[in-house]
């Protein structure tokens, strides 16, 4: 092809590329250390590949930085005197609590507090009566209490959608354990699973606010497409495509849809739907992908796909069926 | 057309490296000795930014292919290593150009999620010097003296984190970014 030799120290130059861009990012940079880097740049195609890879990949992860407490302007403030271990920790700092809503219901006039449920299988439509719907999915509890200016929602647990009727004076809020979703004109969806708590925005906005001990208010402001997942103190959101999106919300059809989705997460997802459990008996048929379109409660047509297109073994067992290679 | 290099650059952080890792896959797929691998990819990625400095590919995804392809076609000609598989497999590297890589998955993967199960991977202390510079904003100095210790542990720390990062990054299809 070239002159040049084939490459055979790509570790080696991967390191000499980190080493440039960790010195002009965090370092005193002059013009003498950027003319350094052209140099270098210039010297081989080697380098420069290697350093434009590591650069745009290293710019994905600024997304970090969206994890600073906005307040204080990172150095010195809110983490001041020790050092943050770990992301974990680090996110800690965006919470707020939900507790306060928990006062609101006792208030005699006014508001009314209700509780709706759907069981495994089934699904709800609630429409209430300042103008907002909530779907709920398979096996979710939400209370609600609205009138006399109160528009809450508590998530118990489970799955739900909110097409929210926007009332910038009487904001529509969502509480999910310690996380409060507070509605700026929208619909969203909410999952609630043990401890962990999704919530996927498709139109209009949400702020997503926490709380941990002591820490000063947080929040975060969610876009169309975007989608946080909050475990314990951590916060994540990262930007999904539309289609998906729809694709999270085919259970108010009854209907589950896969696009390339581990086995693992498939199963799982029919387990929510069904008394009849799917195992996955090891970890290679876990990982294997599957696409497709499938009601919620049709596990026979979900079992003969594993079966017949992607050649496992299925045994039924009672109450369960496993799935192995 | 002829590109300057900050175009090529540009080129080829968005039509190339979301590649990798389906060609990381190819690869591994193709090739017996995967402690090569590291090696072919900054290769492929060499060759196509050459040709790219010419004439940029019209058809990015089948180019990096080919040239993968190629790649390890010239490797089993010469000998450098004698893989029975590689050989007896290069027919079938026709078809797995066509083939659709993960690429086109348009699942979206949630990034800050690996992120921070990458970053838990890294040594404690590197990973805190990570935390402070890229989340904290500190500067370099600023991590030193925060940690107590040398600006050039710093450096060090910094350097292996962002390979680290960067690596785990790759081996997944990017999160896609679309209209809505």
């Amino acid at each position: 092809m070239s002159e040049r030799p084939i490459v055979s120290n790509a570790r080696e130059i991967d390191a000499m590329a980190a080493d440039w861009l960790q010195r002009r990012d965090f370092w005193n940079w002059s013009e003498a250390d950027e003319a350094a880097l052209e140099a270098w740049l210039s010297e081989s195609v080697v380098h420069r590949v290697a350093f434009v890879r590591l650069q745009t990949g290293w710019g994905r992860t600024e997304r970090l930085a969206a994890l600073r407490p906005a307040s204080d302007g990172g150095i010195g403030g809110a983490w001041r005197g020790q050092v943050v271990p770990t992301l974990i920790r680090a996110t800690a700092a965006l919470c707020v609590c939900g507790v306060v809503g928990f006062l609101a219901f006792r208030q005699p006039a006014g508001p009314q507090e209700k509780v709706y449920a759907a069981s495994l299988g089934n699904r709800e439509s609630i429409n209430l009566t300042d103008g907002s719907q909530i779907d709920l999915n398979t096996n979710t509890s939400v209370r609600t209490l609205i009138g006399g200016g109160e528009r809450k929602v508590w998530l118990e647990h489970g799955e739900a959608y909110f097409q929210v009727k926007h009332d910038a004076a009487h904001p529509f809020v969502v509480i999910a354990g310690n996380r409060r979703i507070t509605d700026l004109g929208t619909k969203f969806l909410v999952r609630r699973e043990g401890d962990e708590l999704k919530v996927s925005v498709i139109e209009g906005k949400v702020q997503l606010d926490a709380a941990g001990a002591g820490a000063q208010p947080q929040s975060t402001e969610l876009n169309p497409g975007e989608v946080a997942i909050a475990k314990n103190e951590t916060l994540s959101v990262f930007s999904h495509a539309q289609k998906s999106l729809t694709d999270q919300l085919g259970w108010r059809r009854g209907v589950v849809v896969f696009n390339h989705t581990t086995l693992a997460t498939a199963v799982a997802e029919f387990n929510r739907y069904n008394d009849h459990k799917i195992v996955i008996a090891d970890a290679t048929t876990a990982n294997l992908a599957i696409g497709g379109t499938f009601r919620t409660t049709d596990l026979e047509s979900f079992i003969d796909v594993t079966q017949h297109v992607l050649g496992l073994h299925v045994v039924n067992q009672g109450n369960k069926t496993v799935i192995s290679r | 057309m002829t590109l300057g290099a900050a175009e090529i650059d540009a080129w080829f952080a968005r039509e190339v490296l979301p590649l990798e890792a389906a060609l990381m896959q190819f690869l591994q797929h193709n090739w017996r000795n995967h402690s090569d691998i590291t090696d072919f990819r900054q290769e492929v990625y060499a060759r196509v930014y050459e040709a790219a400095l010419k004439k940029v590919p019209e058809r990015p995804k089948q180019f990096v292919f080919a040239t993968a392809r190629n790649l390890l076609i010239d490797c089993v000609r010469q000998g450098r290593v004698v893989p029975i598989e590689a050989a007896s497999d290069l027919e079938a590297l026709e078809v797995a150009v066509d083939a659709p890589g993960p690429e086109q998955t348009v699942i979206a993967r949630d990034e800050l999620r690996r992120l921070q199960a990458a970053l838990d991977r890294l040594p404690p202390r590197c990973r805190e010097a990570v935390v402070l510079g890229r989340i904290e904003g500190l500067s370099g100095r600023a991590i030193a003296q925060r940690m107590g210790i040398a600006e050039g542990t710093v450096s060090e720390y910094l350097k292996t984190g962002l390979c680290s990062l960067v690596e785990i990054l790759y081996s997944e299809p990017p999160t896609v970014r679309r209209k809505l």
